[in-house]
């Protein structure tokens, strides 16, 4: 359905001026491949400047590559990047174009520049505010809006006008539960119905684990993992999580709790240690226990999630994806 | 939280490789004059929310310079200048002042993302723009003109004329404002930029031309507004000769055509980087 092959794109370095440091070249795509499939959910991940912007601008026909190809449902979209507008909705990060108008006039004028008749355009418009319960929001300009509100009202004006391919850039950031539910609400009725593909930038490893049926892990430009949620997580199944929390500082005097210290990520008071299990049992009974217990706060043992496969991957990032 | 497991969806892959390889249907393209008509109709309704004070500031200040100028005109030629400079000095704040800033502040915050995934035209978006800032300067113009004329002692006669100087004049502005906007590399630039140009129409433009140094004359010929002025400027004699009034007309309309042209092929470059 989409089938993206030898993508890369390298921004130019950019020399300083007086009062901005010299940038060097970035590759913000590096010889992607990827295979996106009819009616699934699949999601990209990644820290910031991974270069999950990029390649959607490159997707959504904003963006040049320099070399390779995209081909969605049997379009070209490199040497034809104008169809694209006309096979898929793009949900961008900013609202700016639309935020002096109604959230009922944004949808509208949204699918009537999608091809609509002005009736029809209406009629979808009605119909994606009622699904979204923007209906009470209708007549208020987006820019008086919170923000959860606002990318809501964008994410409808990206419904209006039915399209096989949904390209959302994290769009639920900001959003309250109910408005969450209401996303992805709306996009599993198009699945059901049309069999319509999306493809979701995201910071958010809970609703990546929950929502995606398959995720590709970008860092520096390259999809270093590709796989369902749950099949990454079983690369790194036999590693746990432990999480010590101490109530001032370290116990150093406690020789295993020394030991320990070159294995932990620290962040504060917050030691992040990565185990096998059997260690981990070990580690948290000798905190819970004996001389080191006074100086513990809080402790937390967890499986692993999306954020533990990026760092055992190899992730750049070392304190990991953005949002946990 | 998502309900529907992947397998009984319609055309579901995650069983079966896709064998489809034939390209599947495109959607509607939205034609020029429907997206025109909806882009100027959103476009006005922006406007109406957030430039109404804006366009009482610029009817205010065009009052204010006729207000000021009358203690050194004395009437004849020299107040048809000011009054016409004046009014039309409206426009280029709102179409080619505002529009600039608009453009340049929707390029830089990559709002044009917005337009550029939608299969529509590109002169749809910036004559839907450029059409609706046209539009919004109106009251404001005919309030001007209509004020100058009292103040001045002026026919009302011809005022009919503005008909056609808006839009002319405003296509000229606004295909410059929109130009500049779209082809500033940064939106202070772009800011900057429509200042000027309204400050180049206030000064070249209200100011009476005998008056002018030889350079200074030549920089108002190159200046749209300016011939917008002098159609409307002539129309207050007694006997207005109406060819040089279409004539200078003709300027503004192929002005206008030429940079809203321009302006089209910057938003094209614009949008796909």
């Amino acid at each position: 359905m989409c089938a993206v092959r030898g993508l890369a794109k390298t921004y130019p370095a950019v020399r300083g001026r007086r009062g901005v440091p010299a940038t060097p070249e970035v590759r913000a795509t590096d010889d992607v491949r990827l295979d996106i499939r009819r009616g699934e959910i699949f999601g990209l991940l990644g820290p910031n400047g991974a270069g999950k912007t990029t390649l959607v601008r490159q997707l959504t026909g904003l963006m040049r590559p320099d070399r390779g190809s995209v081909e969605i449902l049997g379009h070209d979209i490199v040497r034809h990047p104008e169809r694209a507008s006309r096979i898929l909705a793009y949900l961008g990060q900013e609202s700016t174009a639309l935020d002096d108008l109604t959230v009922s006039l944004a949808a509208e004028t949204t699918g009537r520049l999608r091809g609509l008749q002005s009736r029809q355009a209406r009629a979808e418009r009605d119909a994606v505010l009622d699904e979204l319960g923007l209906t009470s929001l209708a007549g208020r300009p987006l820019r008086k809006l919170s923000g959860g509100q606002r990318r809501l009202a964008c994410f409808a004006a990206a419904l209006v006008g039915q399209r096989p391919f949904l390209v959302l850039d994290e769009p639920t950031s900001g959003m309250d539960p109910v408005a969450r539910r209401a996303v992805w609400g709306a996009v599993d009725r198009r699945r059901a119905e049309h069999g319509t593909t999306v493809l979701l930038v995201t910071h958010n490893v809970i609703e990546a684990e929950t929502v995606l049926d398959r995720v590709a892990v970008l860092d520096r430009g390259r999809v270093i993992a590709c796989d369902t949620p749950t099949g990454l997580k079983e690369q790194v199944a036999g590693e746990v999580r432990v999480d010590l929390v101490w109530r001032e500082s370290a116990p150093l005097h406690v020789p295993e709790v020394a030991a320990l210290r070159d294995r932990a990520v620290e962040s504060g008071r917050r030691w992040t240690l990565r185990l096998a299990p059997e260690e981990a049992r070990t580690v948290v009974a000798t905190v819970t226990g004996g001389s080191a217990f006074a100086a513990l706060d809080d402790f937390t043992l967890t499986t692993p999630s999306l954020e533990d496969v990026y760092l055992a991957l190899g992730g750049a990032a070392r304190q990991g994806l953005v949002k946990a | 939280m998502s309900v529907v497991p992947a397998e009984v969806l319609p055309g579901s892959a995650l069983a079966v490789e896709e064998t489809v390889r034939e390209a599947a249907e495109l959607g509607p393209r939205a034609r020029l004059w429907p997206a025109l008509a909806a882009v100027y109709r959103a476009q006005l309704s922006r406007a109406r929310v957030a430039r109404i004070p804006l366009l009482f500031v610029a009817t205010f200040q065009s009052i204010g310079i006729m207000i000021l100028m009358r203690g050194v005109v004395d009437g004849g030629g020299e107040a048809q200048a000011v009054v016409a400079g004046s009014s039309v000095l409206v426009v280029a704040f709102v179409a080619l002042n505002l529009l600039a800033q608009y453009f340049g502040q929707l390029r830089a915050s990559g709002g044009l993302d917005h337009y550029a995934t939608l299969p529509v035209p590109p002169a749809a978006v910036v004559l839907g723009a450029a059409g609706a800032y046209a539009s919004f300067t109106v009251p404001g113009t005919v309030v001007t003109a209509v004020f100058g004329c009292v103040l001045f002692g002026l026919p009302f006669a011809h005022l009919w004329v503005l008909i056609a100087v808006i839009p002319l004049a405003g296509a000229a502005l606004a295909g410059l404002g929109a130009a500049l906007g779209l082809l500033a590399p940064r939106p202070e630039l772009a800011t900057l930029l429509g200042q000027l140009g309204m400050s180049a129409a206030l000064l070249l433009g209200v100011l009476p031309a005998d008056r002018m140094p030889e350079a200074v004359r030549f920089a108002r010929d190159l200046l749209p507004s300016t011939y917008g002025v002098e159609a409307f400027a002539r129309t207050f004699g007694p006997n207005p000769d109406w060819a040089f009034v279409l004539g200078d007309l003709a300027v503004c309309g192929v002005v206008g055509v030429v940079s809203l042209a321009v302006a089209t092929w910057a938003y094209r470059r614009a949008a796909v980087r």
